[in-house]
């Protein structure tokens, strides 16, 4: 078997999550690669090189790929994936964008936010915002598969694979790339974050997410949301954590406000400690609470802030 | 222009699933079904663009039983002019979708095809990537803003770190996020001249599509149950449980 893994990049720089895409694809066995493709990505290529199990680390650097805008990188992925039984990448939003192109073009089924890998052909799947898991066999020639990242652990950074460049250039005049607004944040990245801790309608408005902001700089914290939060309008659409938005399995979540609607769940129940704060004593979110406290957030926010 | 938007029909986003006992699937039997909320959302902004004049008919396609015409005849209530049935009760996965959709859309050339981002029972997001493979069309996915611009939209889109636009030539192919609009409620009247609306009946077959894929389901299982814990009295007893029983701080 021989798997090439996307890499995911953020800002230009190798994320957090391809590590925990190689940890699925030893999972599966067989030799690895990985893709690197973007612009300015040399950097990228070199830490990808580092992680643990790694064949060779292959560089498509050139503009097309600048944002790894979907048909140009599609068209990449077509181009590689003949050299390999498996092609990976993490469920993150350029993988869900780009990979099911190539699966298409390959005449292949997906398999989408794998969480476990049982043998080469047979993974595990979360489906109904993960109130049923799949077992499902892929008799296909190919396997295209996004990983879940909160399902595998990540690889460590002892390696040393070679990097070679892929000279195969896209052409694409149908898509291109007007602007990009992303948060700036000193914190954490939420989906690899020890601790997150969220707010939820219940925060009432924007401003007073600023009650997480402190207990998040003692903890070492991401911050999070509920859908009800963003579609409010509280917090932006990158903070959304459920079913469609980020999938969380921290060492501590602390939901402040949330009701815990199942597509809230869906997003948060591996985490190993979850905390609800919430002012109704019969919220769902204390359903899957190891510790809930029931009061007035607004009294209790200051009180934990002061005392951790 | 024309605009082809695709409806799944799918367990309503209330109802709690059961698996059922023989661990073969999702236990769907007497359970409350509706149109997937993300494709209420595709419906919305289609005919949207058309109230906008932006576009001069919409069309709304499906695949599935017979009974998926239920979420046709929702979406002809909401402002679809006429509506497509592709019939079959095998379970159609992403690809043989996509294949189908394909077709539909060689036949009746829409200028614009939006589709919901996933489906909340398979949650597999991956349709309209593919038809847009298999189309040759470019691809605006989870999009929170459509603008259409003489031969050109621009697609604003939900990102893991933020959003992202970017313009696409049309024809094209968008799929849709959460804030991208607040679907309407269909009204009575609406309801009732939905049902005289065109509505064609076709099959797989009548395309030249084989709905059989490779993937097999094995078993289907409840996750693990988590248990709920206890509630604690104060902010000093939450901070002592999670230090010393925790041990996470």
């Amino acid at each position: 078997m021989s798997i090439l893994v996307l890499a995911d990049l953020h800002e230009g720089q190798l994320a957090g999550a391809t590590a925990h895409v190689v940890a699925a694809a030893q999972a599966i066995g067989g030799e690895i690669d990985i893709l690197v493709a973007g612009e300015g990505v040399q950097a990228a290529a070199d830490a990808a090189a580092k992680l643990d199990g790694v064949n060779k680390v292959r560089v498509a650097d050139n503009a097309a790929y600048a944002h790894q805008l979907a048909e140009p990188m599609g068209a990449l992925l077509v181009e590689l994936a003949g050299d390999y039984t498996h092609v990976l990448a993490s469920a993150s939003t350029t993988g869900k964008n780009v990979l099911p192109r190539l699966a298409a073009l390959k005449d292949v089924s997906q398999l989408s936010d794998v969480i476990g890998v049982e043998s080469a052909d047979t993974f595990l799947r979360p489906i109904y915002a993960g109130n049923a898991i799949a077992t499902v066999k892929s008799d296909d020639v190919l396997k295209v598969i996004t990983i879940r990242t909160t399902g595998f652990d990540a690889v460590g950074t002892s390696g040393s694979a070679a990097v070679e460049a892929v000279d195969f250039v896209a052409d694409n005049a149908q898509s291109s790339f007007v602007k990009q607004e992303l948060a700036q944040s000193d914190r954490p990245e939420l989906g690899g974050a020890k601790v997150v801790i969220s707010g939820g309608r219940g925060m009432g408005n924007g401003e007073n997410f600023k009650l997480l902001d402190g207990i998040a700089d003692k903890l070492g914290a991401a911050i999070g949301a509920s859908r009800a939060a963003v579609d409010a309008g509280f917090v932006p659409n990158d903070m959304q954590v459920g079913q469609t938005g980020k999938i969380v399995a921290p060492e501590l979540y602390i939901a402040v406000g949330i009701s815990g609607a199942i597509q809230h769940l869906a997003g948060m129940k591996d985490s190993k400690v979850i905390v609800a704060i919430n002012k109704d004593d019969e919220a769902p979110i204390f359903q899957v609470a190891d510790y809930g406290l029931v009061g007035d957030l607004f009294e209790i926010l200051p009180e934990l802030e002061s005392k951790l | 222009m024309k605009i082809l938007v695709a409806v799944k029909r799918v367990i309503d986003y209330n109802v709690k699933i059961r698996v059922k006992a023989d661990h073969s699937d999702v236990d769907l039997t007497n359970v409350k079904m509706a149109m997937n909320p993300f494709c209420e959302i595709a419906v919305e902004e289609a005919v949207r663009l058309k109230e906008k004049g932006v576009a001069t008919e919409v069309v709304a396609v499906t695949v599935g039983p017979k009974a998926a015409q239920e979420q046709l005849r929702t979406a002809l209530a909401l402002g679809a002019d006429r509506a497509i049935h592709i019939e079959t009760d095998e379970r159609a996965e992403s690809l043989a979708v996509a294949k189908l959709l394909a077709k539909v859309v060689d036949e009746e050339q829409p200028g614009l095809v939006i589709l919901g981002k996933q489906a909340i029972d398979t949650d597999n997001n991956q349709t309209g990537q593919m038809l847009a493979a298999l189309t040759g069309l470019p691809q605006g996915t989870f999009a929170s803003e459509v603008a259409v611009d003489g031969d050109k939209v621009n697609v604003t889109r939900e990102i893991d770190g933020g959003l992202q636009t970017i313009a696409l030539t049309l024809p094209a192919i968008v799929t849709t996020d959460l804030r991208l609009n607040e679907p309407r409620y269909a009204k009575l009247p609406d309801i009732m001249k939905a049902k005289k609306k065109p509505l064609d009946v076709k099959t797989p077959a009548d395309y030249g599509v084989e709905v059989a894929s490779k993937v097999t389901l094995l078993k289907v299982e409840s996750p693990a149950e988590r248990k709920g814990g206890i509630k604690v009295a104060s902010v000093d007893e939450l901070i002592d449980k999670l230090k010393n029983e925790a041990k996470v701080l």
